[in-house]
Protein backbone atom coordinates (compact mmCIF):
# COMPACT_ATOMS: atom_id res chain seq x y z
CA UNK A 1 0.00 0.00 0.00
CA UNK A 2 1.29 3.70 -0.82
CA UNK A 3 0.47 5.73 1.82
CA UNK A 4 -0.74 8.83 -0.76
CA UNK A 5 -3.18 6.08 -1.71
CA UNK A 6 -3.89 5.31 1.93
CA UNK A 7 -4.66 8.78 2.48
CA UNK A 8 -7.07 9.21 -0.65
CA UNK A 9 -8.77 6.54 0.52
CA UNK A 10 -9.81 7.92 4.04
CA UNK A 11 -9.95 11.97 2.16
CA UNK A 12 -13.71 12.35 2.04
CA UNK A 13 -14.03 10.90 6.17
CA UNK A 14 -11.46 13.87 6.70
CA UNK A 15 -14.14 16.22 5.84
CA UNK A 16 -15.76 16.01 9.03
CA UNK A 17 -12.54 15.75 11.39
CA UNK A 18 -10.20 18.29 12.67
CA UNK A 19 -6.61 16.75 11.52
CA UNK A 20 -2.91 17.29 12.33
CA UNK A 21 -0.49 15.62 10.67
CA UNK A 22 2.99 15.61 10.93
CA UNK A 23 5.81 17.29 8.32
CA UNK A 24 7.34 15.46 5.04
CA UNK A 25 5.55 13.50 3.19
CA UNK A 26 2.36 12.94 5.40
CA UNK A 27 1.94 17.08 5.20
CA UNK A 28 2.71 16.78 1.50
CA UNK A 29 0.55 14.42 -0.11
CA UNK A 30 -2.19 15.13 1.90
CA UNK A 31 -1.84 18.90 0.27
CA UNK A 32 -1.51 17.58 -3.12
CA UNK A 33 -4.87 15.81 -2.68
CA UNK A 34 -6.36 19.16 -1.04
CA UNK A 35 -5.85 21.53 1.62
CA UNK A 36 -8.78 22.26 3.97
CA UNK A 37 -8.70 24.97 6.94
CA UNK A 38 -9.36 21.92 9.24
CA UNK A 39 -5.66 20.45 8.20
CA UNK A 40 -2.76 21.68 10.17
CA UNK A 41 0.48 20.35 9.38
CA UNK A 42 3.15 20.13 12.11
CA UNK A 43 6.01 21.32 10.34
CA UNK A 44 9.05 20.01 13.03
CA UNK A 45 8.50 19.24 16.74
CA UNK A 46 8.65 15.63 15.29
CA UNK A 47 6.50 13.46 17.90
CA UNK A 48 4.08 16.08 19.29
CA UNK A 49 1.52 15.26 16.39
CA UNK A 50 0.00 13.31 18.53
CA UNK A 51 0.31 15.47 21.47
CA UNK A 52 -0.93 18.40 19.88
CA UNK A 53 -4.22 15.99 18.79
CA UNK A 54 -4.85 14.91 22.51
CA UNK A 55 -4.60 19.11 22.99
CA UNK A 56 -7.04 19.47 20.62
CA UNK A 57 -9.27 16.72 22.01
CA UNK A 58 -9.25 17.43 25.43
CA UNK A 59 -10.11 21.36 24.86
CA UNK A 60 -12.83 20.42 21.99
CA UNK A 61 -14.24 16.94 23.23
CA UNK A 62 -17.16 17.36 20.37
CA UNK A 63 -15.04 17.44 18.24
CA UNK A 64 -13.46 14.55 16.11
CA UNK A 65 -9.76 14.67 15.47
CA UNK A 66 -7.54 12.68 13.37
CA UNK A 67 -3.74 12.44 13.77
CA UNK A 68 -1.76 11.51 10.89
CA UNK A 69 1.34 10.49 12.20
CA UNK A 70 4.52 8.21 10.79
CA UNK A 71 6.68 5.62 12.44
CA UNK A 72 10.08 8.19 12.46
CA UNK A 73 7.68 10.51 14.35
CA UNK A 74 6.03 8.16 16.89
CA UNK A 75 9.15 6.67 18.20
CA UNK A 76 10.46 10.17 18.89
CA UNK A 77 7.57 10.44 21.45
CA UNK A 78 6.46 6.69 22.60
CA UNK A 79 5.94 8.45 26.19
CA UNK A 80 3.06 10.16 24.31
CA UNK A 81 1.07 6.82 23.95
CA UNK A 82 1.18 6.52 27.64
CA UNK A 83 -0.24 10.03 27.99
CA UNK A 84 -2.62 9.72 25.37
CA UNK A 85 -4.11 6.09 27.07
CA UNK A 86 -4.01 8.12 30.00
CA UNK A 87 -6.68 10.75 29.39
CA UNK A 88 -8.37 8.47 26.63
CA UNK A 89 -9.64 10.87 24.31
CA UNK A 90 -12.85 9.21 22.47
CA UNK A 91 -13.20 11.59 19.58
CA UNK A 92 -9.36 10.78 18.82
CA UNK A 93 -8.01 8.66 15.95
CA UNK A 94 -4.56 7.70 15.81
CA UNK A 95 -3.23 6.48 12.40
CA UNK A 96 0.27 5.70 11.78
CA UNK A 97 1.52 5.29 8.53
CA UNK A 98 4.74 2.92 9.17
CA UNK A 99 7.20 2.78 6.30
CA UNK A 100 9.84 1.14 8.94
CA UNK A 101 12.18 4.39 7.52
CA UNK A 102 12.89 7.97 7.90
CA UNK A 103 12.20 8.70 4.72
CA UNK A 104 12.27 12.27 4.41
CA UNK A 105 15.97 12.71 5.21
CA UNK A 106 17.65 9.94 3.62
CA UNK A 107 15.72 6.61 3.90
CA UNK A 108 16.88 5.29 7.39
CA UNK A 109 15.58 2.34 8.49
CA UNK A 110 13.75 2.83 11.89
CA UNK A 111 13.86 0.49 14.53
CA UNK A 112 9.90 -1.11 13.03
CA UNK A 113 12.13 -2.22 10.10
CA UNK A 114 13.53 -4.83 12.40
CA UNK A 115 10.38 -6.10 14.27
CA UNK A 116 9.19 -3.26 16.74
CA UNK A 117 5.65 -3.38 16.77
CA UNK A 118 3.79 -0.08 17.45
CA UNK A 119 0.22 -1.26 17.39
CA UNK A 120 1.60 -3.86 20.07
CA UNK A 121 3.42 -0.86 21.70
CA UNK A 122 0.30 1.41 22.08
CA UNK A 123 -1.05 -1.65 23.16
CA UNK A 124 0.40 -2.26 26.07
CA UNK A 125 0.77 1.87 26.53
CA UNK A 126 -3.27 1.34 27.22
CA UNK A 127 -4.64 2.36 23.90
CA UNK A 128 -7.95 0.81 24.06
CA UNK A 129 -8.27 -0.26 20.41
CA UNK A 130 -5.07 -0.72 17.85
CA UNK A 131 -4.57 -2.80 14.65
CA UNK A 132 -1.93 -2.87 12.08
CA UNK A 133 -2.79 -3.53 8.25
CA UNK A 134 -1.14 -3.87 4.95
CA UNK A 135 -4.19 -3.63 2.39
CA UNK A 136 -5.96 -0.31 0.82
CA UNK A 137 -9.30 -2.20 1.28
CA UNK A 138 -8.45 -3.32 5.27
CA UNK A 139 -7.27 0.36 5.89
CA UNK A 140 -10.29 2.08 4.52
CA UNK A 141 -12.53 -0.63 6.66
CA UNK A 142 -10.35 -0.33 10.21
CA UNK A 143 -10.32 3.71 9.56
CA UNK A 144 -14.34 3.97 9.30
CA UNK A 145 -14.59 1.37 11.82
CA UNK A 146 -11.90 3.61 14.44
CA UNK A 147 -14.12 7.12 13.84
CA UNK A 148 -17.46 5.31 14.79
CA UNK A 149 -16.37 3.00 17.53
CA UNK A 150 -16.23 6.16 19.66
CA UNK A 151 -13.24 5.32 21.64
CA UNK A 152 -9.16 6.11 21.24
CA UNK A 153 -7.76 4.11 18.58
CA UNK A 154 -4.03 3.58 17.42
CA UNK A 155 -4.27 2.36 13.89
CA UNK A 156 -1.06 1.13 12.20
CA UNK A 157 -0.79 1.62 8.13
CA UNK A 158 2.27 0.01 6.53
CA UNK A 159 2.93 1.45 3.89
CA UNK A 160 5.59 1.47 1.34
CA UNK A 161 8.34 3.87 1.40
CA UNK A 162 7.56 6.14 -1.10
CA UNK A 163 7.04 9.65 -1.64
CA UNK A 164 6.60 12.98 -3.65
CA UNK A 165 9.61 14.99 -4.94
CA UNK A 166 9.53 17.59 -2.60
CA UNK A 167 8.19 18.31 0.62
CA UNK A 168 7.96 22.59 0.53
CA UNK A 169 4.46 23.78 -0.84
CA UNK A 170 3.01 26.95 -0.82
CA UNK A 171 1.22 27.16 2.15
CA UNK A 172 3.22 28.85 4.92
CA UNK A 173 3.45 26.99 7.98
CA UNK A 174 1.71 30.34 9.92
CA UNK A 175 -0.94 30.96 6.89
CA UNK A 176 -1.58 26.85 8.20
CA UNK A 177 -1.42 27.83 11.55
CA UNK A 178 -3.68 30.83 12.28
CA UNK A 179 -6.33 29.71 9.55
CA UNK A 180 -6.58 26.30 11.57
CA UNK A 181 -7.01 27.98 14.69
CA UNK A 182 -9.50 30.72 13.13
CA UNK A 183 -11.11 27.55 11.43
CA UNK A 184 -11.67 26.04 15.08
CA UNK A 185 -12.70 28.97 16.87
CA UNK A 186 -16.01 29.11 13.85
CA UNK A 187 -16.52 25.60 14.21
CA UNK B 1 7.44 18.88 53.52
CA UNK B 2 8.74 22.13 53.13
CA UNK B 3 7.22 23.35 50.13
CA UNK B 4 4.60 26.65 50.84
CA UNK B 5 1.46 26.15 50.47
CA UNK B 6 0.05 30.02 50.57
CA UNK B 7 2.73 30.33 47.47
CA UNK B 8 1.28 26.98 45.93
CA UNK B 9 -2.00 28.55 46.62
CA UNK B 10 -1.32 32.11 45.32
CA UNK B 11 0.71 30.67 41.69
CA UNK B 12 -2.72 28.55 41.34
CA UNK B 13 -4.97 31.28 42.11
CA UNK B 14 -3.05 33.27 39.75
CA UNK B 15 -3.20 30.72 36.72
CA UNK B 16 -6.78 30.75 37.44
CA UNK B 17 -7.47 34.34 37.01
CA UNK B 18 -5.66 34.46 33.48
CA UNK B 19 -8.42 31.56 32.40
CA UNK B 20 -5.71 29.08 32.58
CA UNK B 21 -7.93 25.76 32.38
CA UNK B 22 -5.59 23.13 31.04
CA UNK B 23 -2.30 22.23 32.90
CA UNK B 24 0.29 19.94 31.83
CA UNK B 25 3.00 18.76 34.57
CA UNK B 26 5.50 16.83 35.44
CA UNK B 27 5.77 15.31 39.44
CA UNK B 28 8.61 17.10 40.95
CA UNK B 29 8.95 18.01 44.72
CA UNK B 30 8.24 21.86 44.48
CA UNK B 31 5.37 21.34 42.21
CA UNK B 32 3.78 18.87 44.13
CA UNK B 33 0.74 21.71 46.43
CA UNK B 34 0.03 23.18 42.60
CA UNK B 35 -0.71 19.53 41.03
CA UNK B 36 -2.96 18.73 43.67
CA UNK B 37 -4.79 22.03 43.32
CA UNK B 38 -4.94 21.05 39.56
CA UNK B 39 -6.26 17.76 40.08
CA UNK B 40 -8.95 18.65 43.30
CA UNK B 41 -10.28 21.54 40.80
CA UNK B 42 -13.31 20.34 38.36
CA UNK B 43 -12.75 23.39 36.51
CA UNK B 44 -8.92 22.20 34.98
CA UNK B 45 -8.04 19.48 33.52
CA UNK B 46 -4.80 18.59 34.48
CA UNK B 47 -2.69 16.53 32.49
CA UNK B 48 0.11 14.43 33.95
CA UNK B 49 2.74 13.65 31.04
CA UNK B 50 5.40 11.00 30.73
CA UNK B 51 8.09 13.67 29.70
CA UNK B 52 7.75 17.33 29.70
CA UNK B 53 7.98 18.35 26.05
CA UNK B 54 4.16 16.54 25.33
CA UNK B 55 3.50 19.26 27.45
CA UNK B 56 4.39 21.45 24.66
CA UNK B 57 2.40 19.68 22.01
CA UNK B 58 -0.88 19.47 24.78
CA UNK B 59 -0.82 23.43 25.27
CA UNK B 60 -0.41 24.13 21.28
CA UNK B 61 -3.22 21.61 20.28
CA UNK B 62 -5.54 23.69 23.45
CA UNK B 63 -4.62 27.07 21.74
CA UNK B 64 -5.30 26.00 18.64
CA UNK B 65 -8.49 25.29 19.53
CA UNK B 66 -9.04 28.35 21.99
CA UNK B 67 -8.56 27.33 25.62
CA UNK B 68 -5.68 28.76 27.80
CA UNK B 69 -3.03 26.11 29.37
CA UNK B 70 0.09 26.48 31.54
CA UNK B 71 3.04 23.97 31.85
CA UNK B 72 4.37 23.16 35.26
CA UNK B 73 7.67 21.77 35.10
CA UNK B 74 11.28 21.79 37.11
CA UNK B 75 13.90 23.53 35.00
CA UNK B 76 15.38 20.29 34.54
CA UNK B 77 12.11 19.24 32.29
CA UNK B 78 12.09 22.61 30.58
CA UNK B 79 15.42 21.29 29.54
CA UNK B 80 14.35 18.24 27.97
CA UNK B 81 11.65 20.20 26.40
CA UNK B 82 13.65 22.77 24.13
CA UNK B 83 12.96 20.96 20.60
CA UNK B 84 9.21 20.87 21.26
CA UNK B 85 9.48 24.84 22.07
CA UNK B 86 11.68 25.59 19.61
CA UNK B 87 10.23 23.94 16.70
CA UNK B 88 6.66 23.97 17.72
CA UNK B 89 6.39 27.06 20.43
CA UNK B 90 8.22 29.29 18.88
CA UNK B 91 8.01 28.27 14.92
CA UNK B 92 4.08 28.27 15.16
CA UNK B 93 3.80 31.34 17.82
CA UNK B 94 2.35 29.83 20.45
CA UNK B 95 1.77 32.28 23.32
CA UNK B 96 3.18 29.27 26.17
CA UNK B 97 2.91 29.81 29.54
CA UNK B 98 5.56 27.73 31.24
CA UNK B 99 6.45 28.01 34.89
CA UNK B 100 9.70 26.55 35.84
CA UNK B 101 10.66 25.76 39.54
CA UNK B 102 14.12 26.94 40.04
CA UNK B 103 16.17 23.90 41.16
CA UNK B 104 19.78 24.48 41.65
CA UNK B 105 20.24 27.99 43.05
CA UNK B 106 21.33 29.05 46.45
CA UNK B 107 20.41 27.05 49.15
CA UNK B 108 19.90 23.84 47.31
CA UNK B 109 20.67 20.82 49.25
CA UNK B 110 20.00 18.25 46.77
CA UNK B 111 23.30 17.16 44.61
CA UNK B 112 21.50 16.19 41.78
CA UNK B 113 20.12 19.41 41.21
CA UNK B 114 22.76 21.80 41.24
CA UNK B 115 23.75 21.89 37.64
CA UNK B 116 20.00 22.86 36.10
CA UNK B 117 20.40 26.11 38.20
CA UNK B 118 23.23 27.51 36.79
CA UNK B 119 22.08 27.19 33.31
CA UNK B 120 18.16 27.71 33.08
CA UNK B 121 18.45 31.21 32.91
CA UNK B 122 21.46 31.62 29.98
CA UNK B 123 19.50 29.15 28.13
CA UNK B 124 16.37 31.05 28.21
CA UNK B 125 18.05 34.13 27.44
CA UNK B 126 19.58 32.01 24.60
CA UNK B 127 16.12 31.56 23.01
CA UNK B 128 15.23 34.34 23.47
CA UNK B 129 12.38 33.29 25.37
CA UNK B 130 11.21 36.51 27.78
CA UNK B 131 11.43 35.43 31.30
CA UNK B 132 10.55 36.56 35.07
CA UNK B 133 11.78 35.78 38.50
CA UNK B 134 8.86 34.95 41.12
CA UNK B 135 10.59 35.61 44.52
CA UNK B 136 8.20 36.80 46.77
CA UNK B 137 4.53 36.52 47.19
CA UNK B 138 3.58 40.24 45.92
CA UNK B 139 5.03 39.23 42.96
CA UNK B 140 2.82 36.04 42.20
CA UNK B 141 -0.92 37.38 40.46
CA UNK B 142 0.90 40.28 38.85
CA UNK B 143 3.58 38.44 37.17
CA UNK B 144 1.47 35.65 36.27
CA UNK B 145 -0.94 38.15 34.20
CA UNK B 146 1.72 40.45 33.08
CA UNK B 147 3.80 37.28 31.62
CA UNK B 148 0.55 36.11 29.49
CA UNK B 149 -0.45 39.38 28.24
CA UNK B 150 3.23 39.86 26.91
CA UNK B 151 2.76 35.69 25.44
CA UNK B 152 -0.48 36.64 23.43
CA UNK B 153 0.84 40.07 22.38
CA UNK B 154 4.03 38.74 21.12
CA UNK B 155 2.33 35.36 20.16
CA UNK B 156 5.08 33.53 21.79
CA UNK B 157 6.20 31.59 24.79
CA UNK B 158 7.38 32.99 27.73
CA UNK B 159 8.60 31.87 31.73
CA UNK B 160 8.52 32.04 35.18
CA UNK B 161 10.95 31.01 37.73
CA UNK B 162 9.20 29.36 40.46
CA UNK B 163 12.35 30.65 43.11
CA UNK B 164 13.63 28.82 46.25
CA UNK B 165 12.26 31.66 48.32
CA UNK B 166 8.89 31.40 47.10
CA UNK B 167 8.34 28.11 47.05
CA UNK B 168 10.13 26.39 49.64
CA UNK B 169 10.01 26.93 53.74
CA UNK B 170 13.63 26.41 55.18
Amino acid sequence: MKRGDAIKAIYPELERSVVVTIMGAVAAEVQSIGHRPSFFYLQHAMGLASSVGLGIALARPELPVVVLDGDGSLLMNLGGLTTLARYRPRNLVHVVFDNESLLSVGGFPTATSTGSDLAAIAKGAGVPRTATVSSLEEFRAAFRAAQQSGDLTTLVAKVEAVGPAGYVTDLSLLENRYQFARHLNER
Amino acid sequence: MPVSVSSSTLVYRGLKEVGVRIVSALPETWLVHLIRMAEDDPEMTLVRLAKEEEGVGISTGAHLAGVKSAMLMQNHGFLAAINGIVSCGQLYRIPLLMLISQRGSFGEKDPWQTEGGGVTEHVLEALRIPFDRLEAPEHVGKRIAKAQTLAYSASRPVALLLCRDLMWED
